[in-house]
């Protein structure tokens, strides 16, 4: 039944998912020296060589931190959201081809298995706004779920110009659809643009991070959590941030693919970091828009520009 | 063997959850366990042979419209008072009803299972997206346009009710 192929798929889930962990603890700690430079200030760098400890300093405060139960919270949905919501990132990453070697699943609907990952992502901001029974937290999660839900239309359909252009979903053939023509960031500028924002909102990260806005919402859907919960809700921000990077290299920047003189998985570390440089930079540069905005941005300017952008790319791959 | 076996877990964990979404009182609850039975229908259509539909049943399904009906639960903020008086409705009179009917329609499927030839999970065959879009594009088309009539009849019933929400509201806005 289990041939040498699946074995090997069955040995890579541990360190895919342990890389994927720690490289989202080292990305906290490089988030905030950047945001330091940037804002001209220090940031962490008491911590070891230039504060490069201060991950893993964070990591033992919150493992000894007291966990607390809000009493007055559904307890069995307050604990299940932390961990939904880690688990449907840490899934989405099994269908990530690092290399042609290096991936757990090539399948071919592993498009859509990211994005059906990242919808069940939503139910765990759902249900930690839901199960705290405090008004913030209320809030946080129904802004959270509209928010997502509105933009995972935007995330699907910018990247079907990419679909056509390659004729699956599978993100390794994606990936080979590059290596002759031009990567696809070229023909599809529309679609990354469009994928970045939807990205941005699907994450919930800054400037798109109102479910949480610390200024109206103290914390927004994670108001109550505490320890490691509040540390699950963290690393899963981050991962989907990785995960968001690594698919922007994947579908636009031709993943593993560059001169010969790098090994191909070097390549796709470089073009991932620097992806994900660009989301931090983000961070710092733009200020967050009110809810309404957003949610105009999304329907009014991105489904019309999502649909002609999927007009122009059938039109094109037809007449080619 | 393995399949079939995935296929039996697979149908138990939908059966199971389903029948604890009825008999929740906790409205949340219920819609969780609505959630875990469409992922593992997902399941069992993957392992038919459709990934696609599998796929886009957690899409659609799971990740679209129950994460819509748990945001409705949440804006009426219901507590412990709705869980007490589902409790008052949720009588064994309510139930007998429904659950002969249920019965019946489930002796007409047990009937039809023996009875009829049908493709077990190890005779399936993967059937990859190209296909299903090149389907849905020639022998189905006429289901595709009238799906879309249908759903462009609900955007303008949607588009209506809320421009009568806005002129109300200009009015208001108006006289005060």
């Amino acid at each position: 039944m289990f041939g040498i192929e699946d074995f090997w798929s069955y040995a890579l889930i541990l360190p895919v998912a342990v890389g994927v962990l720690l490289s989202a603890l080292v990305l906290v700690w490089w988030e905030r020296r950047l945001l330091g430079w940037w804002q001209d200030r220090l940031g962490p760098n008491r911590v070891g060589w230039f504060g490069s400890l201060q991950a893993l300093a964070d990591l033992i405060k919150l493992l000894t931190k007291d966990d607390w139960l809000p009493p007055f919270g559904d307890r069995v949905f307050f604990i299940m959201a932390p961990i939904i919501v880690t688990a449907a990132m840490l899934l989405a990453f099994a269908v990530v081809p690092f290399t042609p070697v290096l991936v757990i699943v090539d399948s071919n609907i592993a498009l859509l298995w990211f994005l059906a990952m990242s919808a069940m992502a939503v139910y765990g901001v759902l249900l930690g706004g839901l199960s705290s029974n405090n008004k913030y937290a209320l809030l946080g999660g129904l802004r959270a779920a509209a928010q997502m839900v509105t933009y995972e239309v935007f995330l699907a359909l910018s990247i079907l110009g990419v679909v056509m252009l390659a004729g699956s979903f599978s993100l390794v053939d994606i990936v080979e659809n590059q290596r002759d023509g031009l990567w696809h960031f070229i023909p599809q500028c529309v679609g990354l643009v469009i994928f970045v924002i939807a990205g941005l909102a699907e994450t919930h990260r800054l400037p798109f991070d109102l479910p949480e806005a610390e200024h109206e919402l103290t914390a927004g859907f994670h108001t109550e959590y505490s320890g490691m919960k509040f540390g699950l809700i963290m690393a899963a921000e981050y991962v989907a941030l990785i995960l968001l990077s690594c698919l922007i290299v994947i579908l636009f920047f031709g993943g593993w693919l560059g001169p010969a003189f790098l090994p191909p998985v070097i390549w796709f570390g470089i073009k991932t970091f620097i992806v994900i440089n660009f989301f931090i930079l983000l961070r710092a540069a733009i200020p967050r828009p009110r809810y309404d905005q957003l949610m105009s941005l999304g329907w009014k300017i991105l489904l019309p520009l999502t649909l002609v952008n999927i007009l122009a790319t059938g039109a094109w791959v037809l007449a080619t | 063997m393995t399949a079939l076996i995935l296929f039996y877990v697979a149908g138990f964990v939908t059966l199971a959850a389903a029948i604890l979404a009825i008999t929740r009182t906790n409205a949340s609850h219920a819609l969780i366990y609505v959630v875990v039975t469409l992922l593992a229908i997902a399941v069992v259509f993957f392992l038919l042979g459709s990934p696609f539909a599998a796929a886009l049943q957690i899409v659609v399904y799971a990740g679209a419209i129950v994460v819509l009906f748990l945001f409705v639960v949440m804006m009426l903020n219901l507590g412990k008072a709705s869980v007490a008086r589902e409790q008052t409705l949720l009588t064994r009179g309510i139930w007998t009803a429904p659950s002969l009917l249920a019965l019946a329609l489930f002796g007409v499927f047990l009937f039809a299972l023996i009875g009829g030839d049908h493709e077990t999970v190890s005779q399936a065959r993967m059937i990859s997206p190209k296909e299903v879009g090149i389907a849905l594009y020639t022998k189905y088309v006429l289901a595709v346009e009238l799906a879309g009539v249908l759903l462009l009849a609900a955007l303008v019933g949607a588009y209506h009710l809320g421009r009568r929400y806005l002129a109300d509201r200009r009015e208001e806005e108006e006289a005060s």
